[in-house]
């Protein structure tokens, strides 16, 4: 469903992703792990063409989409939820879900906002408040439902557990298994290890913008000395 | 107290058109970051289109549906100028997109004199709405009634555009974080060009509505200008209640200093803007510019290095052929090169605070401009020789410049540049007001060199070394251990703190210096033209600085020169055309697309392609 290959990513003159090429299938949850810096941000960006990739190529369901507009990316049903989450403080929760309100798409679900709030019981109790006024993990909540209302086909997470409290990322694990369910594909970045290993089929461990390792998580699971050798701190 | 009332009442009804007109301003400034200077020459747009339909459509209905038809038409040039103009350069460095705004300007003027003429237009009268109404005894015009009253529908629509369409909220979500809105699936392009389709509306609207009470001229544009900008950076940029309540104030406060002190109510809005900006920075209901978000866009600076050998050389053979040039050359060519090395001086002086110092002021005219008045004042009053003038010259600017200096550091971007304006306005207004002293529009005159430099020979000699040893000041002191320090706190302010620099007391420093070059370059331009009037402190002469700088290269240290060098010689070949101010505005526009590197960006590109200059990676 997403092809990346050998894409070289750069900001200013620092080569952050070094002829990187991975793919993600339809229906999986592939997970990016790698310490801090390691480039995932800037492949999630670079997916998104909010950084374009120097060289290499990047496809979507089989279209190639490098150098595309990020509105235009978006718009083939890649929705993109940043690290920073990035909501907007001065709007209410209903207009943030407004902001990402996109046609329906054939073949994903169509979200509405009730079914959103059916998922993120939370947010529904703060509609008419403004972004500012929301906890961490609502924030988060918020930033991953505002990209579901654009009805995505593949969703990038960049760290959806980062700086949330233990029992959000409980939730978000919950998030993410009944999204798989519906049939979304999905590509996260994650440093918690843990946090993978709950929801995702396969990873991928990247370092220096390099790849380091690919496979099943029942892989990795038995290879400790790769864990340690590119995970652990 | 009727007096009073009334005095009220004629304030609130000029605030109407001030709030359409600089609602619009800030609503392009929230969603597109552009400072569009350009908004004063759409509200003198609307107010030609406005006229022009009048004449057309008879009565009442006509009157109102004209006025309608202006915005709508206003609206849909500032589509066109969207997309021809800015749509190019929204990646490029803000000041660039502010130097192509600048170019409309000058494009609409000449447009606006070819298609209405050079004389002032009467505004019709508003049918039905033509006498007073006594209220407490006091005239008061019933159509200032009618905007009162039509200012809260304008202002309710706008409110209900903005927080209740989607349009609206897109709009909001923009302001704050663009590229986000891009990646949720909106096409950021059209976002903007409907904003400024509706911001010039408004602007047209404005222009359009206020024609029964000041009809139309050519000169509108850049008198709106200022006080929209105070408006908007009073109320808070973006903010349109801030620009309501702004509008509000200023108009208010307007009519009574034209009864009360009559002699400051140019300046009277500057002192307000002042004050509310030294206690609430960023206006009475602005948000706090996060950090970052007006850096650098495009390629770092590159290191400034000392010129090499062939580039002393060239130097060196151009100082040679102007040293010999008075034996060749008549004196048109002297008078021109004085000029031109004046005016160069001033341009450096202003690019030494933009280019190394990263502080972008709009009113650099306030020391050329500075300096000139202090010579012209002693020679009138003192009777000072020119030698001493010309030494106290940039002493007075430059003070001047540690004055306003220190305030306006305070702020940071779009706010320090509106601050700078703020502060040249309030020098101009005190000049063109204080008549009695200043000579006021008249000027002052026969300001002449003593007796030994006042041949044509011997001034463009002393202009010369006056001016190239400014400039070679300058250059000296960007190599210093002062200019380094300078550029660090452009580049970042925390991390030059944490070397141990004082960055403000810097910045404030450079400031000062920038102020006594221009002041200088004033002191010469006195002599040299015998005369100086008001207009050398004008809003104008600042955006010369400003174009010159970006057109020679903001980035190349030789940027201010060339600029100064190629606009003035350009000026003097193109103003003998009618409309020149159409292709200098042109010509500004293709630099600012074509070559936004400036010209000696782009020279050096190009020497370098060749392989005539090194590259930076190979240096």
């Amino acid at each position: 469903m997403l092809e990346i290959k050998g894409i070289n990513s750069f900001y200013g003159k620092a080569h952050v992703l070094n002829d990187l090429s991975f793919g993600v299938e339809r229906g999986k949850v592939v997970a990016l792990l790698g310490r801090n810096g390691a480039g995932k941000t800037t492949t999630m960006k670079s997916v998104m063409q909010l950084v374009v990739p120097q060289t290499g190529s990047v496809a979507f369901q089989g279209a190639d989409i490098t150098r595309m507009p990020p509105h235009k990316v978006a718009k083939m049903g890649l929705g993109y939820v940043p690290e920073e989450r990035r909501i907007f403080t001065d709007l209410t929760v209903m207009e943030n879900l407004e902001v990402g309100r996109q046609p329906a798409r054939e073949g994903t679900v169509t979200w509405s906002e009730e079914m959103l709030f059916d998922m993120f019981p939370n947010l529904a109790e703060r509609r008419t408040n403004r972004g500012k006024e929301l906890s961490g993990g609502e924030q988060q909540m918020l930033t991953i439902a505002r990209t579901l209302m654009g009805n995505p086909s593949l969703i990038l997470l960049d760290e959806p557990s980062e700086g949330i409290a233990p029992v959000i990322v409980e939730e978000m694990v919950r998030v993410i298994l009944r999204l798989k369910k519906d049939g979304l594909t999905v590509l996260l970045s994650e440093q918690n290890l843990h946090f993978a290993q709950a929801v995702a089929d396969r990873v991928l461990i990247i370092e220096s913008g390099i790849a380091k390792y690919e496979g099943s998580l029942a892989d990795l699971q038995a290879n400790p000395e790769i864990r340690d050798t590119y995970l652990s701190v | 107290m009727g007096f009073f009332i009334a005095q009220i009442l004629t304030g609130l009804a000029n605030a109407s058109a001030l709030f359409m007109v600089a609602s619009g301003l800030s609503l392009i400034f929230g969603v597109t970051r552009i400072v569009n200077f350009a908004h004063g020459s759409f509200y003198m747009l609307g107010a030609y289109v406005g006229y022009s339909f009048m004449q057309v459509l008879p009565g009442a209905w006509g009157f109102w549906t004209s006025i309608l038809l202006a915005g709508l038409v206003v609206g849909v040039i500032g589509i066109i100028v969207e997309m021809l103009v800015l749509r190019p350069v929204y990646k490029a460095p803000e000041l660039f997109q502010l130097v192509a705004t600048f170019g409309v300007i000058l494009v609409i003027q000449d447009l606006a004199l070819l298609v209405w003429g050079a004389d002032d237009v009467l505004g019709p009268r508003a049918p039905g709405l033509k006498g007073i109404i006594r209220i407490m005894g006091e005239p008061v015009p019933k159509y200032d009634l009618a905007l009162i009253a039509l200012t809260p529908f304008v202002a309710f629509a706008l409110w209900w555009l903005i927080t209740k369409t989607r349009m609206g909220i897109l709009v909001r979500a923009a302001t704050q974080d663009r590229e986000m809105v891009g990646a949720l699936g909106v096409n950021q392009a059209w976002l903007f060009t409907g904003v400024f389709f509706l911001g010039c509306a408004l602007a047209g609207l404005g222009g359009a509505v206020q024609l029964p009470k000041g009809g139309a001229d050519l000169l509108m544009d850049f008198n709106i200008l200022s006080a929209i900008f105070v408006v908007v950076v009073i109320g808070g940029m973006g903010s349109l209640p801030g620009a309501y309540v702004a509008a509000v104030l200023i108009s208010v406060l307007n009519v009574f200093g034209v009864n009360y002190l009559p002699q400051s109510t140019l300046a009277l809005m500057f002192v307000v803007m002042v004050v509310v900006l030294i206690f609430r920075p960023f206006g009475l209901f602005g948000r706090e510019e996060v950090a970052g978000e007006h850096g650098q866009v495009g390629e770092p600076e590159r290191p400034i290095k000392p010129a090499g050998q062939t580039a002393r050389m060239i130097v060196l053979a151009g100082l040679g052929a102007l040293a010999v040039l008075p034996l060749l050359g008549d004196s048109f060519t002297l008078v021109l090169l004085t000029d031109i090395a004046i005016f160069c001086l001033f341009a450096a002086s202003l690019h030494f605070l933009l280019g190394l110092g990263g502080l972008v002021s709009f009113g650099h005219a306030a020391y050329f401009g500075g300096g000139a008045y202090a010579a012209a004042l002693l020679v009138t009053y003192a009777g000072t020789p020119m030698e001493l003038a010309l030494i106290l010259a940039p002493l007075a600017a430059g003070l001047t410049a540690i004055i306003f200096g220190w305030v306006c550091l305070r702020l940071t971007g779009v706010y320090f540049a509106m601050l700078t304006l703020a502060f040249a306005q309030l020098l101009w207004s005190l000049v063109f007001q204080w008549g009695d002293l200043t000579g006021g529009d008249d000027g002052l005159v026969d300001i002449w060199p003593s007796e030994w430099a006042s041949g044509t020979t011997t001034f463009y000699y002393l202009a010369m070394v006056l001016c190239i040893g400014g400039i070679i000041m300058l250059r000296h002191t960007a190599h210093s251990p002062f200019g380094y320090a300078l550029r660090a706190a452009r580049d970042s302010q925390r991390q030059a703190e944490a070397t141990g620099i004082n960055t403000k007391h810097v910045q404030w420093v450079a400031f000062g210096f920038a102020g006594a070059m221009a002041g200088i370059a004033g002191g010469l331009f006195v002599f040299s033209k015998g005369s100086i009037f008001p207009n050398e402190l004008e809003i104008a002469r600042s955006f010369d600085a400003l174009i010159v700088v970006f057109l020679g290269g903001v980035k190349t240290l030789a940027g201010g020169v060339v600029g100064g060098a190629a606009l003035e010689g350009a000026k003097d070949y193109i103003t003998r055309f009618e409309y020149w101010r159409l292709l200098l505005g042109l010509l500004i526009i293709f630099v600012v697309i074509v070559a936004p590197d400036g010209i000696a960006g782009t020279l050096r590109k190009w020497a370098e392609s060749i392989g005539l200059m090194k590259r930076e990676d190979q240096a």
